[in-house]
């Protein structure tokens, strides 16, 4: 027991309530994959959304969402956290965001500051978890069982990282840059959740410290009241409630960087199912992805009229160049027209009409960048279930 | 108030650059600066339940230890028919490197329990 908040002390009687606040309507939903039925929950800020876990809170944006615009509303965004150790008071008055360690000018900045001293910017990105779809990987894995919904895409409004660092004033010899945020480890034997990027990165005038989303501060579940952006990179990075900035003149060797968020050290990121990776780096950029969001698998569309289909796209920040659709199940490719360009980092829209004959089609979709990155036919695996964007099948019936 | 003609000269040179895909609000002209609330924000954890397939006295050791640190849908939730190896190694990670404090007695017997109940 030692070195840990054991809050609770439960007996055996069943569906006993640990907590206070959320609500629940007791609405499930069932995530098309084996063991995927989910309660349907309402928290604080958010709408209802599926929830994966309670402690720490951890949900996923109802598919549904991701055709009904390109930006994801913040009360649809999904939640991930990996500690339960989270702040129960935020106040904004007595925040500070400290930067220190290699630089010449330690700096403890207001949020006041923040939107006052320095040049604020905006930029339009897709956040999506490591382990998004997680569920559908086979041979199953453990961790988070996901569908699709762990992504979003929002305008965030913040001030790039490399102001701040020349702001303190940044050493030579500097190597990294950690990022750690209010929410800590609910045992002493838990390494906090801390983060790092090379100080390349870190000064490349895309990662943003984001103080509001869509327009608004961030909901308190999406890491109020800042977080950190880095575009095209998994949510791992994207660390919230973001309170410290450190420079390091070392590679940084904590848990969350060295042991945890590895990826087999290769081209395809995967190994042979059921094996083991001989080396491992860190994940960094998303590999592309595109989706089908207008039809659900198994929806009834009308035989000999077209069918207007409609998706999304998105990459680790090389542009999408072209989305193709199958009608049948890979035989044959249409190009699709791409809608709106809101930047590299964006979900891109898609839209298609179609004409299928009475009968099941199997529609699939696949994206392609400017460098000639693709999706592939069939599912790559890796044992942490990660960076998963085969091409997505939906099957269809035209009656 | 910063130097407007600074701004849009740096937004500029970012866009003469091609790559950078953000872009420098205009104070004047651009969106607006989202304000920050000065008032306290706070969160509640939501509630929580224990699930009917640990709800009963055999499986108070798995709701002692594992709720000490998150919430019961992390067991619950995980793929079924996954073996005894893999429930042995979930609360090995969790002991091992993850520091939870549970004996080892008591670390096998969370396994075998959990591989029974969930496969």
């Amino acid at each position: 027991m030692s070195g840990i908040d054991r809050r609770f002390f439960v007996a055996g009687a069943g569906a006993a309530l640990l907590g206070a606040v959320g609500k629940s309507s007791g609405g499930t939903l069932t995530l098309p994959f084996a063991n995927g039925k989910r309660p349907l929950v309402t928290l604080p800020g958010k709408r209802e959304m599926i929830l994966l876990t309670s402690r720490p809170p951890q949900l996923e944006t109802p598919f549904s969402v991701f055709n009904q615009g390109l930006l994801t509303p913040n009360d649809a965004f999904f939640v991930r956290y990996h500690l339960s150790g989270l702040p129960t008071e935020i106040d904004p008055r007595s925040f500070r965001l400290a930067i220190g360690g290699h630089v010449e000018t330690p700096l403890q900045l207001t949020l006041d500051s923040l939107r006052r001293d320095f040049p604020v910017s905006e930029t339009v990105a897709v956040n999506q978890c490591s382990g998004n779809s997680r569920g559908f990987v086979t041979p199953r894995v453990a961790g988070g069982q996901l569908g699709n919904g762990a992504m979003g895409n929002a305008r965030w409004q913040g001030v790039a990282l490399k102001h701040l660092l020349a702001k303190a004033g940044v050493r030579t010899g500097a190597a990294q840059v950690t990022f750690n945020g209010l929410d800590n480890s609910p045992a002493d034997g838990v390494a906090d959740f801390v983060k790092a990027l090379d100080i390349d990165h870190a000064l490349d005038g895309e990662v943003m410290v984001a103080f509001a989303m869509n327009g608004e501060e961030l909901p308190f579940l999406n890491g109020y009241p800042l977080r950190l952006v880095v575009p095209g990179h998994f949510g791992t990075y994207w660390v919230k409630h973001l309170s410290e900035i450190n420079v390091l003149d070392a590679e940084f060797d904590g848990y969350w960087m060295k042991t945890a968020y590895r990826i087999p050290d290769n081209d395809c990121r995967c190994v042979e199912p059921g094996t083991k990776p001989d080396k491992t780096v860190p994940i960094s950029r998303f590999s592309v992805r595109s989706f089908l969001t207008s039809h659900q698998d198994g929806a009834k569309v009308s035989a000999g009229q077209t069918t207007e289909l409609r998706g999304i796209a998105f990459s680790g920040g090389d542009p999408i160049k072209r989305v193709l659709v199958s009608p049948d199940n890979g035989r044959n490719w249409q190009e699709a027209k791409l809608g709106e360009d809101l930047g590299r980092y964006s979900f891109r829209e898609w839209k298609l009409g179609l004409k299928l004959a009475s009968g099941r089609h199997a529609l699939r979709v696949r994206a392609e960048t400017a460098g000639g990155e693709t999706q592939p036919m069939e599912a790559r695996w890796q044992p942490a279930g990660y960076m998963r964007n085969v091409v997505e099948t939906t099957n269809v019936e035209a009656v | 108030m910063k130097a407007k003609g600074v701004i849009i000269g740096i937004g500029l040179l970012a866009v003469a650059a091609g790559g950078a895909t953000w872009a420098l609000i205009d104070r004047d002209a651009g969106p607006e600066i989202v304000a920050a609330r000065m008032e306290p924000v706070s969160f509640q954890l939501p509630e929580e339940a224990i699930p009917a397939e640990l709800s009963d006295a055999g499986a108070e050791i798995v709701v002692n230890n594992c709720t000490a640190c998150h919430s019961l849908e992390y067991v619950t939730t995980q793929p079924r028919g996954m073996g005894e190896k893999f429930w042995h190694d979930e609360v090995t990670k969790m002991v091992k490197v993850y520091g939870a404090p549970v004996a080892p007695a008591d670390a096998e017997t969370i396994a075998r329990l959990l591989a029974e109940r969930f496969g």
